[in-house]
C-alpha cells in the first residue's frame, strides 16, 4: 500500500503540533505552503491559528481556488478552530466567509478572550470513552444545516461535526497526546482512498 | 473532569496558535485596524512605540486603559499589553481588562529591581523577554508562557536579537548533549530552575514558545530571525515608524511565512520606501539599555 500523504496548511499557526501527531499514527505529513503542493497530499488539515492572518496569505497566494478545487475532488478536509472558522458558509456577525465550504454558521471567539479559554474532557459520537479538549479563544458552531453530523457537544454548543469529506473541531486535538479525534480523520482519508481505488 | 481554565496547556497553546506569525505594536484603533488587515496575529496596545519611549524619556507605564480598550474593540485578534517588570497591580488591571496575553515587558521603566511577577498565579497568560538560557528558564519558572529574545527595542537595529536567540540556542544544544549528571552544575552557572533545565534536556528545544523581538525593522530581519529559529516575530517600531506602515506591514507578515523563499522576499522588499531610522547600539549609554533590566 502506498504510504498515505497528509498536508498541513503551513501559513501560519500550530503546523508542527499536527504534523508531529500524523507522524505518530504512520502517515506522512506534508507542510503546504504553495498551492501546487495540493496535488501530491489525499488529506488537509487546516491548522489553529489566525484565521484573518491566514485568509490574508490564502488570497496573496492564489490558495482559495485551489482548496476549493480539493474539496470537490473529495478529498478530506479537519479543520481545527481557526481551521473551522475557514471552512465555514457563514461566519456569524460578518458579512464574509472564507472558503466557504461547509454548511455551518461559526462564530468566532465564542467562549470568550484568552482568560475564558479552558480544558475539559467531552463526549464524541462513536468514542468510547471521553476525549481530552482544549478550547483557545475557541469558536463554535451556531447553526448547521441537516446535512452536517453533530460529533460533539459542550454546554450545548456543537464543537465538532461532520459533513461528507469535512471534519471540523473548535478544540484542539494536536495540544494534546490523545490521538483518537486525529485517527478518525485519518480513517476518512483511508476510506477515501479505497473508494477512489475501487473506481 | 470539569472545565479548567488558565492552565498551561490553555496559556502555551495560545502562544503556539501564534506561531509563524507578526505581533505588532500599535497606539490607536486606527494603527491596529492596519496591523489586523496587514495579517498580523496579534497587536500589543501600547501608548508609545519603544523607539518614542526612548525619545521622550521618563517613566514608562502601563498603557493608559483607554488606549487599550479601544484596541480591544477594534478588532477581532488577540490583544496583548505590556506591564512594568514586577508591577503586580498594572497586570491585574491588564488582565481583569481581557487582555488576551501580558507582556512583562523592559520597555517599560521596572516597577521592581529584585523580582518579576509570580505568572503561575495569573490566568491571562504572560510573555517575557530573554537574552541567554539562564533568565529564559528563570521566566518559564515563574510561569511564563511564552518568550521572546530582548534585543534592543526601538533601535531598528537587529544585532542584539540577533545575538540573544543564537545564545539561546547554542544553549540549548549544549544542555540537551549533556549527561544528566552534569545538569545541577549547569544550572547554576546559568542560574537556571534544576526542573525546567531537565524538561529542556528531555524536549531538545524549550517547553515554550519562543519569538523574535527587538530591532525587527525589515521584511529581511524578520526572515532572519526566523532563518534562526525564531517561532515568529515581534515588530515594535519597524512598522509604524517606517515611511509606508501598510506596506511594511503586509511584508514583514509575508516575509515571516516565507523566510526562505529568497526571491519572494526580495520582490517584498522592492518599493517598500525608507525604514525605520536605526540606531547604532554601541552609541547607547549604559543607562539607556533596555535589556539590561530583568534579573
Amino acid at each position: 500500500m502506498v504510504e498515505m500523504r497528509i498536508g498541513v496548511l503551513a501559513l501560519q499557526g500550530a503546523v508542527e503540533e499536527h504534523i508531529e501527531q500524523i507522524e505518530s499514527l504512520g502517515a506522512k505529513a506534508v507542510p503546504i505552503k504553495k498551492p501546487d503542493e495540493l496535488n501530491s497530499i489525499d488529506g488537509l488539515i487546516l491548522p489553529g491559528g489566525e484565521s484573518t492572518t491566514m485568509r490574508r496569505l490564502i488570497d496573496r497566494y492564489h490558495f482559495l481556488i485551489p482548496l476549493q478545487e480539493f474539496a470537490a475532488m473529495q478529498k478530506p478536509i479537519f479543520g481545527t478552530c481557526a481551521g473551522m472558522v475557514l471552512l465555514a458558509k457563514e461566519i456569524a456577525d460578518t458579512e464574509s466567509s472564507h472558503l466557504g465550504l461547509m454548511d455551518i454558521v461559526v462564530k468566532r471567539n465564542a467562549f470568550g478572550r484568552q482568560r475564558e479559554s479552558f480544558e475539559v474532557q467531552i463526549e464524541v459520537a462513536g468514542f468510547e470513552e471521553r476525549i481530552p479538549a482544549v478550547f483557545i479563544r475557541a469558536p463554535y458552531i451556531d447553526k448547521a444545516s441537516e446535512k452536517v453530523e453533530v460529533l460533539a457537544q459542550y454546554e450545548g454548543h456543537i464543537v465538532a461535526a461532520r459533513q461528507g469529506n469535512l471534519l471540523v473541531s473548535s478544540f484542539h486535538p494536536e495540544l494534546t497526546s490523545d490521538t483518537r479525534f486525529l485517527q478518525l480523520f485519518i480513517d476518512m482519508v483511508s476510506q477515501c482512498n479505497v473508494v477512489e481505488t475501487v473506481s | 473532569m470539569e472545565k479548567l481554565l488558565g492552565t498551561d496547556t490553555v496559556k502555551r497553546g495560545m502562544a503556539q496558535m501564534q506561531k509563524g506569525g507578526v505581533i505588532m505594536d500599535v497606539v490607536n484603533a486606527e494603527q491596529a485596524k492596519i496591523a489586523e488587515a496587514s495579517g498580523a496575529v496579534a497587536v500589543m496596545a501600547l501608548e508609545r512605540v519603544p523607539s518614542d519611549i526612548r525619545a521622550a524619556g521618563g517613566v514608562a507605564r502601563m498603557a493608559d486603559p483607554r488606549i487599550v480598550e479601544e484596541v480591544i474593540e477594534a478588532v477581532s485578534i488577540p490583544v496583548m499589553a505590556k506591564a512594568r517588570i514586577g508591577h503586580i497591580v498594572e497586570a491585574r488591571v491588564l488582565e481583569a481588562m481581557g487582555v488576551d496575553y501580558i507582556d512583562e515587558s523592559e520597555v517599560l521603566t521596572p516597577a521592581d529591581e529584585e523580582f518579576h511577577l509570580l505568572k503561575s498565579d495569573f490566568t491571562v497568560p504572560f510573555v517575557c523577554g530573554c537574552r541567554d538560557l539562564g533568565e529564559a528558564a528563570r521566566r518559564i519558572g515563574e510561569g511564563a508562557s511564552m518568550l521572546r529574545t530582548k534585543g534592543e527595542p526601538g533601535t531598528g537595529n537587529i544585532v542584539e536579537a540577533v545575538r540573544h536567540i543564537r545564545k539561546v540556542n547554542a544553549q540549548i544544544r549544549k544542555v540537551t548533549l549533556m549527561s544528566d549528571d552534569e545538569l545541577m552544575t549547569e544550572a547554576k552557572h546559568l542560574g537556571a530552575p534544576y526542573d525546567v533545565l531537565k524538561e529542556i534536556k528531555k524536549l531538545g528545544k524549550l517547553p515554550v514558545v519562543n519569538f523574535a523581538a527587538g530591532g525587527v525593522a525589515t521584511p529581511a530581519d524578520a526572515a532572519l530571525m526566523m532563518e534562526l529559529g525564531a517561532d515568529g516575530v515581534f515588530v515594535g517600531s519597524g512598522v509604524f515608524k517606517s515611511e509606508s506602515p501598510e506596506k511594511f506591514a503586509s511584508a514583514i507578515v509575508q516575509a515571516t511565512t516565507y523566510y526562505n523563499d529568497y526571491d519572494l522576499i526580495a520582490k517584498l522588499s522592492k518599493e517598500l520606501g525608507t525604514a525605520m531610522k536605526g540606531i547604532d547600539i554601541s552609541t547607547l549609554k549604559q543607562e539607556e539599555r533596555m535589556q539590561d533590566r530583568g534579573w
